[in-house]
């Protein structure tokens, strides 16, 4: 298992992020700034954090090492050309494999 | 002159992308994982948009905006919260968990990947039967869209039902030629057109009223209630159980599940689910406080239509109201044609092979695909005709029906002591349940069951509870049946 104990963290931050999406605490608030209702400010900037969390723990790793893998490696190579990291990950590689053989070179990326 | 420029531009962009996807078409290979998957081979971009597209429907572009007009711009953050947070937690959890498991064993449908995993050809077949019942009310729902966009585009020269059956033959056409790759094209080519579009709508509209400040203005002194969170429609328990219903439901639609299985790689998933919260908000913010400003303007809206068209029929010229209006009658096409697409898949591999005739050809099994999505549409058509409620509780009864599958299928992703009649029960009862209440509502002869629990939650998020329970409890005291393989689901690499 390679789950590390700090991503546990993740699991409460996710909560939070869908929990407050909703600005409760501007409940009943009648208050415009800029143009628009303030919770819809809320909301707007709510979103834009969620966007930078979601990209660091992609980042991070926690993305892959949530799901009991290898952080930095990727079942099926085609995004980079290079299997060299995927090499590390046999059942990926058997995985890509047993499906279509030209598929990690091929660069049909439609 | 002007209505004829509208149709012209309506009908125009509607074979524009039809065009795109015979092209699609002719690059295509002919395996059923091409035509359903695209190989597998959808890169970033594509993946994002062609799952943003599916979610542009009617209940987006119509529903949304009319939803706001009427009841205040709170719909923005029931929206933005399930489909910009909650779905993309639920991308992570369920969508890229599927994907791992589909990449190693070739699955296409979500019904193949269950009924694999629990050896089971009736499990697959109930996956499969719910998916497309749900689905119906789904594909109606954009015919009624573009039934009423049509109607108010056109001030009801085209009547509610030409719009309806313009729609419903592009569909048709569109799947039989085109497959997912086609699918998968446009709804790139779409999404980008309307997020730009929605924008520039804003935009003209703004300026039009003086600004954003004076729309607001506007839509307060005729609604003041709208300024403040909350309150009206918008109880605490319709925000929570709608939020909750419709993220599940939509990582249950047949044509939301499949993507799940055709990203090219994990880094394609990865960049989509940081992506998603933005894009989602670029979307519903303007066409959302489009609705809501509306409120505040002395446009009459007609009963039996939508308001965005209205709108930018008042305050845009014709043809850009007209191209707006096609946008998102494209949108909700590609949407239709992703679900018709994903629906006869279900019905073809999960029902059909297992069921009737194991060794159909490749080649009869594109034709009963094909005249299975005519049929559907056909009847979606008839059945829209009757417009049996307001394109936000239609879109919302197939969202819920689809949520109740939700609670089952992550029992079965992450818990191995899952057994097959913990799933059936957990599917087929609470789905038998809330069929009875949506047909209680329907049909006048059976009298109308409750869609409030407990004080205003919704019926839908009782049942998912009671999904959960029952599989987890039914598996507790269930032994795995022999033909079960829990293996089939470990994705822990080394």
């Amino acid at each position: 298992m390679t789950r590390l104990r700090s991503d546990l963290v993740w699991i409460p931050t996710f909560a939070i992020l869908v929990a407050f999406a909703v600005p409760w605490p501007l409940w009943g608030v009648d208050r415009v700034a800029a143009g628009l209702p303030v919770w819809i400010w809320w909301h707007v900037a709510w979103l834009g954090l969620c966007a930078g969390l979601f990209a660091l723990f992609v980042r991070s790793g926690a993305w892959e090492r949530g799901m009991g893998r290898r952080a930095g490696t990727d079942a099926v190579a085609a995004d980079s050309a290079a299997a060299d990291t995927v090499a590390t990950d046999s059942a990926a590689v058997d995985g890509a494999t047993s499906r279509d053989p030209s598929e990690p070179t091929g660069g049909d990326r439609r | 002159m002007t209505l004829g420029l509208s149709l012209g531009v309506v009908v125009g962009y509607l074979v524009v992308a039809l065009a795109l996807g015979l092209v699609a078409y002719r690059v295509s290979e002919t395996t059923a994982e091409d035509y359903y998957l695209a190989n597998r081979s959808i890169g970033t971009l594509v993946l994002l948009f062609t799952t943003f597209a599916t979610l542009l429907s009617a209940f987006t572009f119509f529903g949304g905006p009319n939803l706001a007009y009427r009841a205040g711009p709170e719909w923005l953050i029931v929206m933005g919260t399930l489909d910009g947070v909650l779905f993309a937690v639920l991308w992570y959890v369920i969508g890229y968990k599927q994907w791992l498991i589909g990449a190693r064993n070739g699955y296409v449908t979500l019904g193949e990947m269950l009924g694999d995993r629990f050896g089971s050809t009736g499990l697959r077949a109930l996956i499969a039967g719910v998916s497309l019942l749900w689905l119906f009310p789904y594909v109606m729902l954009q015919q009624m869209g573009a039934g009423e966009a049509l109607v108010g585009l056109t001030d009801g020269v085209v009547p509610y039902w030409g719009g309806a059956a313009l729609i419903t033959g592009f569909m048709i056409l569109y799947v039989a030629v085109a497959g997912l790759r086609g699918v998968a094209w446009t709804d790139t080519l779409q999404g980008l057109f309307m997020l730009s579009v929605v924008w520039v709508a804003a935009a003209w509209v703004v300026s039009a009223l003086g600004g954003v400040g004076a729309a607001t203005e506007g839509m307060l002194a005729a609604r003041p209630e709208f300024g403040g969170f909350g309150g009206g429609a918008y109880t605490p328990e319709f925000i929570v159980s709608t939020a909750i219903t419709i993220a599940f439901g939509v990582t249950m639609f047949p044509q939301i599940n499949q993507r799940f299985f055709v990203a090219k790689s994990a880094a394609t998933l990865k960049r989509s689910f940081a992506l998603w919260p933005v894009l989602v908000l670029l979307l519903f913010l303007p066409a959302f406080m489009l609705g809501a400003w509306a409120a505040g303007t002395p446009v009459e809206v007609p009963t039996d239509a939508n308001v965005l068209p209205v709108v930018l029929g008042e305050y845009t010229p014709a043809w850009f109201a007209a191209l707006v209006v096609a946008g998102a009658m494209a949108a909700m096409m590609s949407s239709s044609d992703s679900m018709l697409l994903s629906g006869s898949s279900y019905f073809t591999r999960d029902l059909y092979r297992p069921l009737v005739d194991a060794d159909a050809s490749e080649r009869r099994e594109a034709w009963i695909a094909r005249i299975g999505v005519a049929a559907f549409a056909t009847l979606a058509f008839a059945a829209s005709l009757f417009r049996p409620g307001t394109l936000i509780e239609v879109g919302d009864t197939a969202f819920s029906g689809f949520a109740l599958l939700a609670l089952p299928v992550i029992c079965a992703l992450y818990w191995p002591r899952t057994t097959r009649t913990g799933m059936i029960a957990g599917v087929a009862v609470p789905q038998a349940a809330y069929l009875l209440v949506v047909l209680s509502a329907v049909v006048g002869a059976v009298p109308t069951l409750p869609k409030t629990v407990l004080g205003g939650w919704d019926v839908a998020l009782g049942l998912m509870a009671l999904s959960g329970a029952l599989t987890v409890g039914v598996s507790l005291l269930t032994a795995p049946t022999e033909e079960g393989d829990a293996s089939r689901f470990a994705v822990a690499g080394d």
